[in-house]
C-alpha cells in the first residue's frame, strides 16, 4: 500500500482536522467558538488554484488559532471545480455546520455561486476569488483579491509602455474568459490599444491549434490570455509551436509552480500582473505589505517545510487577516454561532480600514465588493523559471 | 481561411484522427466480442501516459500497484469460480496465470522506475504496464455479467471510468504533465508548412498498427477465433472457441492500443487524470460511424472527426466539442434509414 498511497501531510491534517470538527459538533454548544467554513475546488480542472487556497488558509489558522478571544474552528468543503456543488456547500455549512462566515472558492463560476447563497442565508462571505457583483444587492460579499479590472488595467498599462499597439486574446469559455476579455477592451479602449481577436476553449480541452492559427493570421503585437492554472500553458505552447515573435501577457491566474513546469520554455518572457507578495522579498523595506507577506511565507513554511510558489495561497491568507481584523471590531454582546454575530460581523467587515494585507491594503465599503487599490498590482516577468518584478508598485499614499 | 491554414489544420486533424483511430478500433474490438461498450479505455490510456511522465519524473509509478491489485482480485475470483465448479485440478495452472503473468510487467516497470533507465525502456515499460489491466478488470467486473444486457454493461462501465479517473486523481495528483517529445526535427512540405516530426509517428504508428491488426484478424488462428466470436458467439462456442478466453484476448488487444495511445499523445498533449474520457468518447462518435462493427469504416470516421475537429476549432473554439458530438446525428439517421428492418425479412418468409 505503501507503494501507491503516498499521502501528503495536508491530506492527514485535513482528517485529523475533521475529525476535531465532527467531535466539537457533537458536543452541543461548546463554548463560543468561530466557526469559519472555507470552500476550495479540491479535486477537477480548478484545483490548480483550490489546493493552494486551502493551504493558505490553513497557515493562516496556524499563525492565529484564536481570534478576538475566540477560538477559530474550521469546516473545509470540496466543490470539485462545480459551481451546483460549491452552492450545495455552501447551504450545507450555513444550515447544518452553523458557520459564522464562508471563504470561498476557487474559480469564478463557483465564487458567484456561493456569493448567491451567502445572500439568500445572511451569512457574510469572504471571496479569495474576483467576482463581479455590482451595486448593493450582494452586501454580505466582500473580495480579498484584486478586481479584475485592476489586474488587468495594470497589464494593459505595461503594454502601452512597451509600445504595443494590437493585442489579440484567448482565454476560457466561461465566465473567467468573459471577465477577462470585458475588461481587457475596456481598458485597451481607453488607451487606444485594439483588440482585433476573441479566441476562446475550454478547460479540458487538448489542443488550441485552430484557435492560434486564426490570432496569428491576424499579426497582432501581442496576445494576452484570459485563463489560468495549467490549462493556461496550453495557448502559450501553442504559440511556441507556431513560433509566435509578439510579446506575451497573462492574468494573475497563471502564477503557480505547475503551470510554470507545464509552460516551460514557451512562456519564458510572459508578463504577467500580480498581487506583491510574490516578489514580497524584492519590494522596498519599510512597506507593510512586505511585512505581511513575510509574516506569511514564514508561517507557510513553518507549516508546510517549504515557502509558497505561487500566489494564490496568500489571498485566503488575506481573507483570515480581513476576518480576524473584523472580529476583533465586532459591536455588540452577540455570540459566533447566532444570526445576530453574523450581522455585526457583516458590518465591521464592510467596515475595514487600512488593513495591510499580503496582496495590498484593503479598504471595504457598501458600494463596492473589492477593498484593493493602485497598490494591490506589480507588474512581473518570468525569467528561466522564476517570476522577476518588472515594475515598480506604485509608492505608497 | 488560406490554403496554409488549410493544410495545417488538415495534418492537425489527421494527428488527431490517428489516435481516434486506435481508439475506435479497439473499442469496436471489445464490443464485437464482448458487447461491451469499452468506456473505460481512455482512462486506461490516460494511465499509460501519466505512469511514463512518473517513469521521465523519476518516480515509481503507482499504477504498479493498482495492477497488483487487480492481479489478486481477479485471482481469487478465479479460484473461487473454480472451487465452485470442482475443478480444482486447474488451480496450480490458474496461479501461474492470473497471479504470475500480470506480475511480468510490473516486474518491468519496477526496474525502468530507476533513474537513469533508457528513454525506450520507459515507454516500453508503461505500454506493457497498462496490458494486463483491460483484462484483469474484465474478469471481475465483466465476466460475471456477461449475459446482460447491452444497457446494464453500458453502465458498469461508465461507472467502472469513473472509478479509474478518481484513483488517477489519487495517484497522479490533479496536475497535468507531458512528457518529452519522442521525435524531434520536422519535414517541410514547401510553402512554411511544417509536419512536426511527432505527428508523422502518430500518422505512422496509426498505419503500423491497423496493418498489423489486419493481418492477426486475416491470418492467424487467434485473429480468426476472435472473429468468429464477434460473429455468433453460440456457433463459436459449438465449434470449441472459449468465448471467455477471447473475450480476455480483446480486451488485451485493446489494453495495448490503449497503451500505445497513451505514449503517443503524452508528448503533445498535456494529460490531466480527466484526460482520458474525452478521447474515449471522440473515438465512441468515430466506433459509431463505424456502426460499432465495421472496422474500416471506423477508421475512416477517426480521421474524419479529427479532420473535422481541427476545423471546428478554427471556426469557433467554444463551440468545437458541440460541434464534433453534433456530427452523431447525421450519422445515426443515415444508419438507421439504410439498416435492413428484421420486421420485413419475417414477412417475406411468411408468404
Amino acid at each position: 500500500m505503501a507503494l501507491f498511497l503516498e499521502m501528503s501531510a495536508a491530506p492527514r491534517a485535513l482528517r485529523w482536522l475533521l475529525f476535531a470538527g465532527a467531535s466539537c459538533l457533537s458536543i452541543a454548544a461548546w463554548g463560543a467558538d468561530l466557526k469559519v467554513g472555507v470552500i476550495s475546488s479540491l479535486s477537477g480542472p480548478v484545483s490548480a488554484l483550490g489546493i493552494p487556497y486551502e493551504k493558505g488558509i490553513r497557515a493562516a489558522h496556524a499563525r492565529f488559532p484564536e481570534v478576538a478571544g475566540h477560538r477559530v474552528e474550521l469546516v473545509v468543503l470540496d466543490d470539485a471545480s462545480d459551481p451546483a456543488t460549491a452552492a450545495r456547500n455552501a447551504r450545507k455549512l450555513v444550515n447544518e455546520d452553523k458557520v459564522d462566515v464562508l471563504v470561498g472558492t476557487s474559480g469564478v463560476p463557483g465564487a458567484m455561486a456561493i456569493a448567491a447563497v451567502a445572500q439568500e442565508l445572511k451569512t457574510p462571505l469572504i471571496s479569495p476569488t474576483p467576482v463581479s457583483l455590482p451595486g448593493p444587492d450582494h452586501d454580505w460579499t466582500v473580495v480579498a483579491s484584486q478586481p479584475f479590472e485592476l489586474m488587468v488595467s495594470a497589464v494593459v498599462r505595461r503594454m502601452k509602455a512597451e509600445g504595443v499597439g494590437t493585442v489579440a486574446f484567448i482565454g476560457f469559455s466561461d465566465a473567467l474568459g468573459d471577465l477577462a476579455y470585458e475588461c481587457l477592451v475596456r481598458s485597451a479602449g481607453e488607451l487606444g490599444i485594439a483588440v482585433v481577436a476573441d479566441e476562446r476553449y475550454a478547460r479540458g480541452d487538448m489542443s488550441v491549434a485552430g484557435q492560434v492559427l486564426k490570432i496569428i493570421g491576424k499579426r497582432p503585437d501581442a496576445v494576452f490570455a484570459g485563463n489560468s492554472g495549467t490549462p493556461g500553458a496550453l495557448p502559450y505552447l501553442e504559440l511556441a509551436n507556431r513560433r509566435y515573435a509578439g510579446r506575451i501577457y497573462g492574468t494573475h491566474g497563471l502564477i503557480n509552480a505547475d503551470f510554470v513546469r507545464v509552460g516551460g520554455r514557451s512562456i519564458e518572457g510572459l508578463e504577467v500582473p500580480s498581487g506583491p507578495v510574490l516578489v514580497a522579498g524584492q519590494l522596498p523595506a519599510g512597506d507593510p505589505i512586505r511585512e505581511a507577506s513575510m509574516a506569511f511565507r514564514a508561517s507557510y513554511e513553518k507549516l508546510y517545510g517549504a515557502p509558497p510558489t505561487d500566489a494564490f495561497s496568500a489571498y485566503t491568507y488575506d481573507a483570515y487577516l480581513v476576518l480576524a481584523d473584523a472580529a476583533a471590531r465586532v459591536r455588540g454582546d452577540a455570540q459566533p454561532g447566532t444570526p445576530a454575530y453574523r450581522q455585526a460581523l457583516k458590518d465591521a467587515i464592510v467596515s475595514t480600514r487600512e488593513l495591510a494585507g499580503t496582496h495590498g491594503i484593503y479598504n471595504f465599503g457598501p458600494d463596492s465588493r473589492y477593498g484593493s487599490d493602485e497598490r494591490a498590482v506589480v507588474m512581473v516577468r518570468m525569467e528561466g523559471g522564476q517570476w522577476k518584478l518588472a515594475a515598480q508598485p506604485a509608492p505608497p499614499r | 481561411m488560406t490554403w496554409d491554414i488549410a493544410l495545417i489544420l488538415g495534418i492537425d486533424g489527421l494527428a488527431n484522427g490517428a489516435i481516434y483511430l486506435l481508439a475506435g478500433l479497439g473499442l469496436v474490438l471489445i464490443f464485437s466480442v464482448t458487447r461491451v461498450v469499452f468506456v473505460p479505455f481512455g482512462d486506461i490510456a490516460a494511465f499509460a501516459a501519466l505512469s511514463l511522465a512518473a517513469f521521465e519524473a523519476g518516480r515509481v509509478p503507482p499504477t504498479i500497484g493498482l495492477v497488483v491489485f487487480l492481479a489478486a482480485a481477479a485471482l481469487l475470483t478465479e479460484l473461487g469460480s473454480l472451487v465452485r465448479k470442482g475443478e480444482g485440478r486447474r488451480i496450480p495452472r490458474a496461479l501461474l496465470l492470473w497471479g504470475g503473468l500480470p506480475l511480468i510487467p510490473c516486474a518491468i516497470a519496477w526496474a525502468a522506475a530507476r533513474a537513469g533507465a533508457p528513454a525506450p525502456v520507459q515507454m516500453i515499460a508503461s505500454v506493457l504496464l497498462v496490458v494486463p489491466m483491460a483484462p484483469l478488470l474484465a474478469r471481475v467486473v465483466f465476466q460475471p455479467i456477461a449475459d446482460a444486457s447491452v444497457l446494464v454493461l453500458l453502465i458498469v462501465s461508465l461507472a467502472l471510468s469513473f472509478l479509474l479517473s478518481g484513483l488517477g486523481l489519487l495517484f497522479f495528483g490533479p496536475e497535468g504533465t507531458r512528457t518529452s517529445p519522442l521525435a524531434v526535427g520536422s519535414l517541410s512540405l514547401g510553402d512554411g508548412v511544417e509536419v512536426g516530426g511527432q505527428v508523422i509517428l502518430m500518422v505512422g504508428t496509426a498505419v503500423v498498427l491497423s496493418g498489423l491488426f489486419f493481418l492477426v484478424f486475416e491470418r492467424t488462428a487467434m485473429g480468426k477465433s476472435l472473429r468468429a466470436t464477434a460473429i455468433n458467439r453460440v456457433g463459436a462456442r459449438l465449434v470449441g472457441i472459449r468465448p471467455a478466453r477471447t473475450a480476455l484476448l480483446a480486451y488485451g488487444y485493446a489494453s495495448l492500443l490503449a497503451g500505445f495511445i497513451g505514449i503517443l499523445i503524452a508528448p503533445v498533449t498535456t494529460m490531466y487524470y480527466d484526460s482520458g474520457f474525452l478521447i474515449g468518447l471522440k473515438a465512441f462518435v468515430a466506433a459509431i460511424i463505424g456502426g460499432l462493427v465495421s472496422y474500416p469504416a471506423t477508421a475512416l470516421g477517426a480521421l474524419a472527426v479529427g479532420v473535422f475537429e481541427s476545423f471546428a476549432s478554427f471556426w469557433s473554439g467554444a463551440l468545437k466539442d458541440a460541434i464534433v458530438f453534433s456530427l452523431l446525428i447525421p450519422v445515426l439517421m443515415a444508419r438507421s434509414y439504410m439498416a435492413r428492418h428484421h420486421e420485413e425479412e419475417i414477412e417475406e418468409i411468411d408468404q
